[in-house]
């Protein structure tokens, strides 16, 4: 586990993604959070209907994760959230904490950056706000930042076998998302909700 | 009529707070997500005593629309709590409920409607309801104690059946003007 983010290895939100849900045997829900981390989860299996595409509402992937974590206790429920959406709703990690939601995990990508809209620097890129350590303070002690990729599947594994909430925080490089989410939002919802059906 | 009526927190035996409690039952809803208000205390206790919903406190009313999503999205039924005011705060995550076609009733307690003390709860107070319209919800007012189980039922049955956001809105007129340390 890496407690600061010197020294913390650059790694890709695409191939990360890719990883994680390779990784996934237990019909694992994952919610992709606006633009890049969803169309990134779209690129990695547009297949998987435990997989949940946010096209708007910037900043609520983690909130609609616990939703679903509390509806499914037995199910390991995934948000995958840009830092700049974090920001937006940074609330949502004392709500976590508060409710000690045991199967959530909020991966962070953190680039430093509004990618989708031109690369624009956050204010916490500036003010170099260390997102980890905001979600420990907030009350959930398992966060860490992913040192490489092994330390990245190290934490996903923990996140799969104990109980969470737990963080995830990966600083990612400003590559844009490499493919586009289809725009059918019926469909997202529909094939979801059947594989939450299923059970775990 | 009580020529004070206005300054006084809902009655200690009024039936609604408890009436709305059991058409959450009714209706099976399993979370209700809350940013506090006093108009809602009662029915707040009630829910939290109930081992069969899960409360979640809010740190904003965004975050409401989210879990209303996920809710569904994971099998259960959840309504949103919140005061007028907070109706401003959520206003662009609605578009979840209409994009994916996902319930999502909400039941309000007014603040700047109807003989509020504070100016700055008249502007969203005035509001609420033309901005709730805007985004496609369907709202009801409930103006009178014996009218807000029925609306509140309404509202719930709306959202579930039709998929889409409702909205309760309950009148200061019941809730009293002033509510503050009164349950």
């Amino acid at each position: 586990m890496t407690d600061t983010t010197d020294n913390l290895h650059v790694m890709n939100r695409a191939a990360l993604t890719k990883r994680l849900v390779a990784g996934l045997k237990n019909r694992e829900a994952v919610i992709g959070g606006i633009g890049n981390s969803n169309w990134d989860l779209w690129g990695a299996d547009k297949t998987r209907g435990e997989n949940f595409y946010m096209l708007g509402s910037m900043g609520l992937a983690a909130p609609i994760a616990m939703g679903v974590a509390l509806a499914q206790p037995k199910r390991r429920v995934f948000a995958l959230e840009g830092d700049g959406s974090l920001l937006m709703q940074l609330g949502c990690l004392s709500t976590i904490a508060a409710q000690a939601v045991k199967n959530l995990c909020v991966v962070v990508w953190d680039n430093g950056i509004y990618q989708i809209t031109g690369g624009q620097g956050t204010p916490a890129a500036a003010a170099r706000t260390d997102i980890v350590a905001i979600a420990r303070a907030s009350g959930i002690a398992n966060a860490a930042w992913a040192a490489d990729e092994a330390e990245f599947d190290a934490l996903v594994a923990k996140a799969l076998t104990t109980d969470g909430p737990h963080v995830i925080g990966v600083k990612i490089d400003q590559e844009p998302g490499r493919n586009q989410t289809d725009r059918d939002p019926i469909r997202f919802r529909e094939s979801f909700m059947r594989a939450m059906a299923l059970p775990v | 009529m009580d020529a004070d009526a206005i300054d006084k927190a809902p009655d200690a035996a009024a039936a609604w707070p408890d009436q709305i409690y059991g058409l959450l039952k009714k209706h099976d809803i399993r979370q209700v997500a809350l940013v506090p208000d006093a108009g809602h205390s009662r029915l707040i206790k009630r829910c939290l005593a109930d081992n069969e919903i899960q409360v979640t406190t809010l740190t904003t009313e965004e975050e409401g629309i989210a879990l209303l999503q996920g809710a569904w999205l994971g099998g259960q039924k959840a309504v949103l709590l919140m005061q007028s005011s907070g109706v401003g705060n959520c206003i662009n995550m609605l578009s979840l409920s209409h994009i994916h076609r996902c319930p999502m009733p909400m039941l309000v307690t007014m603040r700047g409607d109807f003989g509020e003390f504070n100016p700055a709860q008249i502007p969203m107070g005035n509001a609420t309801q033309a901005v709730l319209e805007a985004m496609g919800t369907l709202v009801k007012r409930a103006d009178t104690p014996e009218d807000i189980a029925p609306t509140v039922d309404a509202t719930i049955r709306l959202a579930f059946n039709t998929f889409r956001p409702t909205a309760t809105l309950i009148g200061q007129r019941v809730i009293g003007a002033k509510t503050f340390g009164k349950d």
